[in-house]
């Protein structure tokens, strides 16, 4: 009750609030990107995934997929991260499925993402039937595991990389689709596109330069955490068969076979270690980008 | 002659499964160049729901908005005419107002005419700056690099960008600080009668209204119940609405003296009274404002909607 | 006799990226028992601030300097403990808006009785019984059924009454009330300064009401204080504060607002905007925007001297102003 026994935090409010606040994310966010270190951090792991990738052949020290009699050998000098069932070298594998899971996860999510972020703004804008139409999509997708939806997919068109890609941006367009159009509707009412409209700027217009930069920071989030996921269910369609066919190097699939047998530990956690790695250098600039959009982030007067 | 002329307008909002409400319901009023229009009222007298449509922002229920003798095409999925953006609006939160990701120059050309081109559009937007007192350094900044004052500023500005004839002003200052309401008013004021537009100023504030308005009409459950020159208004109060909001204001004087209170509450505009829509709450209903009472003219631009203020009848 | 809330010298910074902020300078205030105590000025000048520190809300890393006492304990050394025992039974608080108040869930009976409940120790029937009284001592219709209701059912106003209600629950002897109205129409925000009014001659609630609006503050309050960019610039009994000030800030304040004067006439506006804490400059803070500036005003911060019968303000003119028509 108001005789605060139980303080809502949010009450306690310093004056001012939001110059402070201002000051206090100035302070951080506002700070140009090679002076916030983790940041840097994440760009740099990114760059060194690149220079992997581009160099692989200069790196690995065999070829990923030459089989060996030396099987499940542990990380030593010759096999720096070990060897896995059929002897290969996972060091190797590893090195060239920056070739391969980098560029087939970022596919897969900027499809998505273009795919569901134009449909969740044109629903959410439009509203009514077109809304309701989107929605009831967005909900029979939902209906389904990922992954059996997926299945289905590349089954219907043939397993290959490219239905694979198709298959998954099938199944992971919705969130955005979800999250743009809640964005869209909280800002569809704000007075901004009220007054450009009222100075006779067209609809489509209004969309682009007001509805969508105002709603895509959300997504754009989403999106860098998403990729993780769709190294994984890429990992799990090629580990059945219907993406990548084996034996190509793609760290999911690499994940998958060594999880077969976890006293093997090398198997699976190098390659996951690089799934992991890639995946947090997005997430990191992932939020930092949100902050670069917005010009409330950016330093004061 | 009237630049804007709101006929007979009725609004009604419809919420999902739920009987429709009726936020305005049946209003008439005009604004002519160079003058100012109060429009007073209480929360949820509709005074929100007419501005939104006189601006064409939505459409009528029924009834007519005109802007220079012309209807008014309620904005849809097309481009809005052209000769409508003469028609523009204020509104009251200039947090929500000014696009925060787009540069304050960029906001304001958009309203610049197409006939001015070339280097001239940004000399537009530097004199509309100037206007409202804003240096022409804010073009390139941000909306959140202002305080709220300044930003009212701000989209005073971009209304003025294609040179509008009439403003309506929605609580153009309600979320402003004592300092900066008095600033933005002044600006407003000044505005219309350099220009000679015509403003509709709406607002809960009726001190605020008594201050700038050449006509006032006090609006109470989607109708206006009386309107007149100003000070007559605030003066000879007829409605008793009118006088309750009147005697409301709290004022200064060197003895504390409570504003006298009005019973009961504004009623849900979905079920609202038959007959006179104040009469429960009125200290002088009597029998007949069981019937809605009609609008009669008192004076030139002057009217009441009450049983008390009939025309005598002409035998007596 | 002591007042019962007696605030010494408070000062009052918040930790912020570059050091601590300084909100609050040198603030002293009284408010005495069954006293009604405005307290004015624009937002950001260290009202609000004011109040937290009261009721010992400052966000967590604040210092505080000076002294604050209610009823002749001093607050800004109390622990948890020591909090709750003031807060409810002491000093309550409304605000501006009043759903931050109110469980949204819950039904206002649930809410005021499991309140007293808990704090009072009250059973079931009893903290009822009570519940009742108190919507009932608030004026609000039909107390029984108000009770079974959810908050959205009330008006803004009536939610407003049921806040007040609430604070009012452990027979608080202080009362703060942040802009309780501000969010009200006039004729709602009549009937709330009535009931304050009402329940601090019935009941001998002392009230500190916090307000931007000078016309609130001169209808309801018998003494006030003036607050500009954290500071106290003005104190005085409101009528004569108001009629006669002393303070530019104050005469600014009141020539800004519509007066009731002639149709047409412009407000005559303060120039600029209120400084952020941490941007005050130097000497007095309003002197940037003052009308009466004078060299000396830019050097050293004037202190508060006395200036007419119970009065105090801090300028360096000693004379009455005249506000601006």
């Amino acid at each position: 009750m108001t005789s605060l026994a139980e303080v809502d935090p949010k009450l306690a409010k310093p004056l001012n609030r939001r110059r402070w606040l201002r000051r206090v994310r100035g302070a951080t966010a506002g700070r140009p990107i090679w002076r916030q270190p983790v940041t840097v951090v994440a760009l740099s792991i990114l760059a060194a995934w690149l220079l992997i990738a581009l160099a692989a052949p200069l790196i690995a020290p065999y070829d990923p997929i030459a089989q060996s009699v030396d099987t499940y050998q542990g990380p030593s000098g010759a096999h720096w991260f070990g060897t896995d069932s059929l002897g290969r070298d996972v060091f190797s594998r590893v090195v060239y499925g920056a070739r391969l899971s980098i560029p087939l996860a970022l596919a897969i999510v900027a499809l998505a993402l273009l795919l569901g972020g134009l449909l969740g703004l044109v629903a959410g804008y439009v509203g009514r039937f077109l809304d309701e139409a989107v929605m009831r999509l967005t909900d029979l997708v939902f209906a389904f595991p990922q992954i059996i939806l997926a299945m289905a997919v590349t089954a219907a068109f043939g397993p290959s990389t490219g239905n694979a890609i198709l298959a998954l941006v099938i199944v992971s367009w919705p969130v955005y689709a979800r999250v743009i159009r809640s964005a869209v509707l909280t800002i569809r009412g704000e007075d901004y596109l009220n007054a450009s409209r009222l100075l006779g700027v067209g609809p489509i217009t209004t969309l682009r330069r007001d509805v969508l930069p105002n709603s895509v920071g959300p997504a754009i989030v989403l999106a860098t955490l998403e990729l993780g996921n769709a190294v994984l269910l890429l990992a799990a369609l090629s580990f059945l068969g219907l993406g990548p066919r084996p034996p190509a190097a793609e760290w999911g699939s690499m994940v998958a076979l060594g999880a077969q047998d976890l006293s093997m530990w090398w198997v699976s956690v190098f390659p996951g270690l690089a799934i992991l790695t890639v995946v947090l250098a997005f997430n990191v600039l992932g939020d930092a980008l949100r902050d670069r959009l917005d010009p409330r982030y950016m330093n004061g007067r | 002659m009237t630049l804007l002329e709101i006929e007979a307008v009725h609004v009604e909002h419809k919420p999902r499964g739920r009987a429709p409400v009726r936020a305005v319901a049946g209003v008439d009023l005009a604004v002519a160049p160079g003058q100012i229009v109060g429009l007073v009222g209480e929360s949820g007298c509709g005074k929100s729901s007419l501005a939104r449509v006189a601006a064409g922002l939505t459409a009528p229920s029924a009834g007519q908005v005109r802007y220079a003798g012309r209807p008014v095409t309620p904005l849809g999925w097309r481009r809005r005419n052209a000769d409508e953006v003469g028609l523009q609006m204020v509104f009251q939160n200039p947090y929500a107002s000014l696009n925060p990701r787009r540069a304050v120059g960029e906001q304001l050309l958009d309203g610049v005419p197409a006939e001015v081109a070339g280097p001239a559009r940004r000399a537009r937007v530097a004199e509309l700056l100037d206007r409202v007192g804003m240096p022409a350094t804010a073009a390139a900044r941000y909306p959140h690099q202002f305080s709220g004052g300044q930003r009212q500023r701000l989209a005073i500005a971009r209304a003025l960008a294609p040179q509008p004839r009439v403003i309506i002003a929605d609580e153009p200052v309600t979320a402003l600080d004592a300092s900066s309401q008095a600033q933005v008013v002044n600006l407003l004021v000044g505005l219309v009668r350099e220009l000679g537009m015509g403003m509709l100023f709406i607002s809960h504030d009726l001190a605020l209204v008594h201050e700038i308005a050449d006509v006032t009409a006090v609006m109470y459950l989607g109708k206006i119940v009386e309107a007149a020159p100003t000070r007559r208004l605030w003066e000879q109060p007829l409605h008793p609405y009118t006088r309750a909001l009147i005697d409301a204001v709290p004022r200064i004087s060197a003895e504390p003296v409570l504003p006298a209170t009005l019973a009961g509450e504004v009623p849900d505009p979905a079920n609202a009274p038959s007959g006179c829509r104040f009469a429960p709450r009125c200290p002088h209903a009597f029998d007949r404002c069981a019937e809605a009472p009609p609008t009669v003219a008192t004076g030139p631009s002057a009217a009441v909607a009450c049983w008390l203020h009939q025309p005598q009848p002409a035998h007596l | 006799m002591g007042a019962l809330l007696d605030i010494d010298r408070l000062a009052v910074a918040l930790p912020g990226p570059r050091g601590p902020l300084p909100i609050l300078h040198d603030v002293s205030l009284t408010v005495g028992e069954g006293e009604l105590v405005g307290i004015a000025g624009e937002s950001g000048c260290g009202k609000s601030m004011t109040a937290q520190t009261v009721l010992g809300l400052l966000p967590p890393g604040a210092k505080t300097t000076g002294s604050a006492r209610f009823d002749g304990r001093e607050l800004l050394t109390l622990d948890r403990k020591g909090w709750q025992r003031v807060r409810g039974r002491g000093i309550a608080m409304v605000f501006q808006d009043p759903t931050a108040a109110l469980h949204p869930m819950l039904t206002v009976g649930t809410q005021l009785t499991e309140h007293m409940r808990i704090h009072l120790g009250m059973n079931r029937k009893a903290a009822q019984r009570r519940a009742v009284d108190l919507l009932d001592q608030v004026r609000l219709p039909d107390p029984e059924r108000a009770l079974r209701a959810y908050p959205h059912q009330f008006s803004g106003g009536m939610r407003q009454r049921v806040a007040i209600a609430g604070a009012l629950a452990a027979q608080p002897r202080l009362l703060i009330a942040d802009e309780p109205t501000t969010a009200l129409d006039v004729t709602v925000q009549a009937g709330i300064l009535a009931l304050l009014d009402r329940l601090r001659r019935d009941t001998g609630l002392a009230v500190a009401f916090i307000t931007h609006d000078l016309g609130v503050l001169s209808a309801l309050t018998a003494r006030s204080y003036v607050f500009y960019a954290g500071r106290v610039v003005e104190a005085g009994p409101t009528g004569a504060l108001l009629t006669g000030p002393r303070h530019p800030y104050t005469a600014a304040l009141l020539g800004a607002r519509p007066h009731g004067g002639q149709t047409g006439v412009a407000l005559t506006p303060i120039p600029g905007s209120p400084p952020a804490p941490g941007e005050l400059p130097p000497g007095c803070a309003f002197s940037t925007r003052c009308a009466h500036v004078r060299d000396e005003c830019r050097t050293a911060v004037p202190p508060l001297h006395p200036a007419g019968p119970d009065r105090t303000s801090a300028c360096v003119i000693r004379t009455e102003l005249e506000v601006a028509a």
